[in-house]
This record gives structure tokens, C-alpha cells and sequence, in this order.
């Protein structure tokens, strides 16, 4: 053993003098490198992080800033009156029941779509990359689309409801309490599931084919062969799209926003800090709110990742 | 049992072309629908709102002049939107490039001190609510005066899109061989003039996908538009005009039907190259020529 590791070791102090000259000139090298991305997100990022957290214990306004910069009175007011708010856990409620339910269903769509267009057919290139058409297109014009598609007066789909559903009345969708809810929803499934299809695609095409092949002369059959070999592959990947998603729509904004504007039961945490800020200029509350749902969202998924996802991970 | 085989095989053989068809139906009806009512005067909408084909003789080109033409000739200005889109967007694709081209290659090839913090600096950034950095960016840029213009705008798409863009580059720069590199730094070159002449060219394919998809995020994003610009009409990107005026009642839905192409349009014309630079992005070989 120490006959085979001492010429290892030697190799390198013999060297190491013009090693080390490249190895600085290599961390000096590196450090310009990524010196612009690293102010860049600083400023942007990092340090606006940073102020909204004071200001979401100061009581400020826009007069106040002005004249005062970051320096106003702290306080705790902003969070006793988040968290006193009732409406504040209304409205988290909705949150957690749209991000959960989206997240399940965009995934499921994904997986169906993914196995659906596992064996090749002609036209499959095309199809797939229709597939991916919502998730590419600007948000704004598919909600427009989807707007006026739901029109209760001349939307197509109150039209075909009506005229061969045997709808009694047009469903104003994106109006009325249970249906909006569930119609932002639907939109979500339908604008991320090509995510869920991508990543899941991108497994099946990596799956050994053997153990398939193997089951298979066992005469398992199609659905074994998915619920028993192919699904426990997919975990992985499937848990860390659960990940992916639930940070994404709990705090989705746009969607709704251009959907409902937050509108009869759709007030989900992200249009509630928007309005909070641009509609009352409650700096301070909005920058409180905004924090509070970071805090349980960080939590939320600490506890998810530590206990449920670790024991699928395969990196 | 082979019983149970058959029927589940036929079974499913047929679900998925129900699958199939549902899905394909399902993403590509709205776009069609988008561009048939783009093409028809309202009053026709509202004449035949169960209509999914117009004749020929009905199509009018009406929407798209009226929604084209400037404010001050009646239209509605998406032709000074798309020019602030196409502005944002393509400043957004040259500034990011710059920017995490250099940085990339040092995560992937470099050691240097903090090299480990990077990526977790970028994950956390992934990771944030943009909501939260929304309210601070939007005081601090109304104080230094940047809010309402395109600059402000700007300086948060490239922040937004860095990450992602270091993400893929990085990836991809990780899969080319260091053999030719290192033929190179014998040679005595430094490590940009490397970058610059060898990682570059070769990853040129990823770096134009890389563009396409910032591109495409600059041009598509609302929120910070939305918080920024909504005061001043001629500062509206395309995605804000076709919001803002949705809301109101005194435009066409037509007439914005024609603007949602619009801003669709080069969207799904890049989408298409992107996929085929992703694709075409393999340089096996490259190693032995």
C-alpha cells in the first residue's frame, strides 16, 4: 500500500512550484470571471432581500423613504397585523390548495403525456413540440386567449356548453367563487404540464432497457410493468418536480393576476402582496407579508426535503 | 393470464391515441383560436361566436392596421410596444451573455475561492419569491430615478436571467474535453484569450440557445413591467399594452386578439430554432479534430 501511494504524492511536490503559479493565476482568473455576475445578483437580488426584510419591520410609506432612506423607527406592527389578519390565512388557504393541487396535476398530465408518447409514431416530433406551445407562450396572450375562450357572452366553450352540453346557463368561469378557483387551476395544469412531460421524457429515454425486456418473458403485464418497474424509476425525478413546482406556483403571480385579479376566491398570497403594495401603499405590510410567506415556504419544503424526499434521492 | 395481457394491451393502445389527441387538441386549440379571431371584425364574434371556421371572403386585415398604427392615428401603438420589447429583450440577450459566458467557463473549469458559494448564491436566487425583491426594487428604482424607463427594466431582466443562462452554459461547457484547452495553455494562452478563441467557437450552438431562451423570458416577463412602466403609455412593452388594454372595455377583443399574435408570433418562430440549436448543440468529435 505505502509503495503505491508514496510516487503519488511525490509527483506533485516536485511540481508544485509551477502548480501553484497556475492555480493563482487561475483563482485570480476565476474571480474576474464571475465578478460581474456576482455584483449583478447582489444588487438585485441579494440586497433587495436584505431591505425588504427592514422594511417589512418599519412603518413606512413613500414620503417616509424619501426622506428618510432605510433609516425609519423598527417596529413589529406589520406582522402582528399580517398575522392577526384574517383574511391573510384566507387567502394562504387558497394558496396552499392552488399550488398543491396544480402541482399534482401538472404532474400527472406530464407523466400520462410522457408515457403516451413513449413508443415512437409517425409525427411524433411535431406533436411533441406542440406539446411544449404553452409553456413557451408569453403569459399574457395565452390568458387573453383563455379570457375570452371562457366569455360566458361569446367564448366558445360556454357556447358549446349550452348548446350541446345541455348547460342551463353559461358558467361565468373566471367570475364566480368555486369556478375561477378551479379554472386558474386547469390553466396551471395546462400552462406547466410540458414542464413535468420534459423531465419525465428525459427519464424514460435514460430507463435500462433490460429489466423491461426481463419482466416482459416473465409476462407481466402493461400495467404491472408501469405501476412496478417503470413508476419507482420515475420517483426521483417526479419528487424533485414536486419540488420545483410547488416553489413556482405558491409564489406565481402573473397567472392569476391576468386571469381573475385575484377576484372571486382566487386571492392568492402573490396578487395579495401586489395589491397590498400598489393598491393601498402599504410598503411595510406588503414587505411583511411578502416575508411571512417566504418563511413558511422555506420551512414548508426544509421539512419535505429532509423527510420525504431524501430517502428517493439517487443524484 | 396472456388474457389479461392482451386486454390491458389493447387497452391501453387505444388510450393513448385518446392521450394523444386530447393533448394536441388541448395545446394547440387556444392558439388556433387566437389567430381565427384575429382575423374577424367584432361583430362577427358576436354574430357567430359558435363559429371555428370563417370563410375566406370574411377575413379582414382591419385588427392587425388598428392595432399596428400609432395612438395619434387612432390605432393603438403595438408597433412602439414591440420596438420596447424587442429593445429590452435583445439588450437583456447581450448584456446576460456577457456577463455569464465569462462566469460559466470560471464554474466550470476554474478553482477559485468562494467557487462552492456561486452555486448556492444561484440556487437561493432560483429559489426566491420575485415578489419579495419586487417591493424593494420597485422603491429603491422610483429613488434613483430609474423606474419608468427601459434601462430599470432591463437591469432586472439580466438579473433575472443570469442564473439560468450560467446554468446551461455551465452544463454544457462541463461536457467539453479539457484536452484542447490544455494544448492551448502550453501553448501559453491565457485563460480568455481560451475563452475567447476556443470555448466560444465551440460552444456556440448552446450559447445561441442560451440567447434564444433569455430572449424569450426578457420578451414574455410582466410583473416587472407591470410595477415599472404602467404610468407611461410609450414606455409599454408588448405584454403590458395587450394587459392594460384588455382591462378596459374600449378596444376590439378582435383588435386585441390580432395584438396577443403579435406578441405570440416571435415567440414561436425562436421557440423553433431553440429547439433545433439544442438539438444541433452535440460536438462529438471535436476532441479529435
Amino acid at each position: 500500500m505505502s509503495q503505491l501511494v508514496t510516487p503519488a504524492k511525490a509527483a506533485p511536490s516536485r511540481g508544485r512550484p509551477r502548480r501553484s503559479i497556475t492555480a493563482r493565476r487561475d483563482n485570480r482568473a476565476g474571480l474576474a470571471m464571475v465578478l460581474p455576475t456576482v455584483i449583478i445578483i447582489m444588487a438585485i437580488v441579494i440586497v433587495p432581500v436584505g431591505w425588504n426584510l427592514i422594511l417589512a419591520f418599519q412603518s413606512t410609506s413613500f414620503t417616509t423613504i424619501a426622506t428618510n432612506g432605510i433609516f425609519n423607527p423598527l417596529t413589529l406592527d406589520n406582522f402582528i397585523s399580517v398575522l392577526t389578519d384574517p383574511s391573510f390565512w384566507g387567502s394562504l388557504g387558497t394558496t396552499v390548495i392552488y399550488s398543491v393541487t396544480s402541482t399534482i396535476g401538472s404532474i400527472a398530465v406530464g407523466l400520462v403525456a410522457s408515457l403516451a408518447f413513449r413508443r415512437p409514431f409517425r409525427g411524433r416530433a411535431v406533436a411533441r413540440a406542440f406539446m411544449l406551445l404553452p409553456y413557451v407562450a408569453p403569459v399574457v396572450a395565452v390568458t387573453f386567449v383563455w379570457q375570452i375562450m371562457l366569455n360566458p357572452q361569446f367564448g366558445i366553450i360556454d357556447i358549446i356548453g349550452t348548446k350541446y352540453l345541455g348547460w342551463a346557463h353559461p358558467i361565468d368561469f373566471l367570475g364566480k367563487a368555486p369556478f375561477a378557483l378551479i379554472t386558474v387551476i386547469v390553466f396551471e395544469i395546462w400552462r406547466y404540464f410540458p414542464f413535468a412531460f420534459l423531465f419525465i421524457t428525459a427519464r424514460l429515454v435514460g430507463l435500462p432497457k433490460d429489466v423491461e425486456e426481463a419482466a416482459l418473458v416473465d409476462g407481466v403485464t402493461p400495467w404491472q410493468n408501469f405501476r412496478f418497474i417503470v413508476f419507482p424509476q420515475l420517483l426521483p425525478v417526479i419528487s424533485l418536480l414536486s419540488v420545483l413546482r410547488l416553489i413556482m406556483t405558491f409564489n406565481k403571480f402573473d397567472d392569476i393576476y391576468l386571469l381573475t385579479g385575484g377576484g372571486a376566491g382566487t386571492d392568492v398570497s402573490a396578487v395579495r402582496v401586489y395589491n397590498q403594495l400598489l393598491g393601498s401603499f402599504d410598503i411595510g405590510g406588503a414587505a411583511a407579508n411578502a416575508f411571512v410567506l417566504s418563511a413558511i415556504l422555506a420551512v414548508s419544503l426544509f421539512i419535505y426535503v429532509r423527510f420525504f424526499a431524501s430517502r428517493g434521492e439517487d443524484d | 393470464m396472456s388474457s389479461r395481457i392482451v386486454i390491458q394491451t389493447r387497452t391501453f393502445g387505444v388510450l393513448r391515441w385518446v392521450v394523444i389527441a386530447v393533448l394536441i387538441i388541448a395545446t394547440v386549440f387556444p392558439f388556433y383560436y387566437m389567430l381565427e379571431l384575429s382575423f374577424v371584425p367584432m361583430q362577427d364574434l358576436l354574430l357567430h361566436p359558435d363559429r371555428l371556421w370563417v370563410p375566406i371572403q370574411n377575413l379582414t386585415f382591419a385588427t392587425y392596421q388598428n392595432v399596428l398604427a400609432s395612438t395619434s392615428s387612432g390605432g393603438q401603438g403595438f408597433a412602439g410596444f414591440m420596438v420596447n420589447s424587442g429593445i429590452v429583450a435583445i439588450a437583456t440577450v447581450v448584456v446576460t451573455l456577457a456577463v455569464a459566458i465569462p462566469a460559466s467557463y470560471a464554474v466550470a473549469r476554474l478553482k477559485f475561492f468562494g467557487q462552492r458559494q456561486i452555486s448556492t448564491l444561484f440556487l437561493v436566487v432560483y429559489l426566491f419569491p420575485v415578489i419579495i425583491i419586487a417591493i424593494p426594487l420597485f422603491v429603491g428604482f422610483s429613488a434613483l430615478g430609474i423606474r419608468e424607463s427601459l434601462v430599470g427594466l432591463t437591469i432586472v431582466y439580466i438579473a433575472q436571467t443570469i442564473p439560468v443562462s450560467v446554468h446551461m452554459l455551465r452544463s454544457y461547457l462541463k461536457t467539453l474535453p479539457v484536452s484542447i484547452e490544455e494544448a492551448a495553455m502550453m501553448d501559453g494562452a491565457s485563460r480568455l484569450r481560451i475563452l475567447r478563441q476556443i470555448t466560444i467557437p465551440l460552444a456556440m450552438p448552446t450559447i445561441v440557445s442560451t440567447g434564444l431562451y433569455v430572449f424569450m423570458i426578457a420578451w414574455n416577463e410582466f410583473l416587472f413591467a407591470l410595477l415599472f412602466l404602467t404610468a407611461d403609455r410609450n414606455l409599454w412593452t408588448v405584454s403590458l399594452g395587450l394587459s392594460q388594454l384588455s382591462n378596459g372595455i374600449e378596444v376590439s377583443k378582435t383588435v386585441l386578439m390580432a395584438g396577443s399574435v403579435l406578441l405570440t408570433v416571435p415567440i414561436i418562430v425562436l421557440y423553433g430554432f431553440a429547439e433545433r440549436a439544442l438539438t444541433e448543440g452535440l460536438t462529438s468529435g471535436a476532441d479529435k479534430g
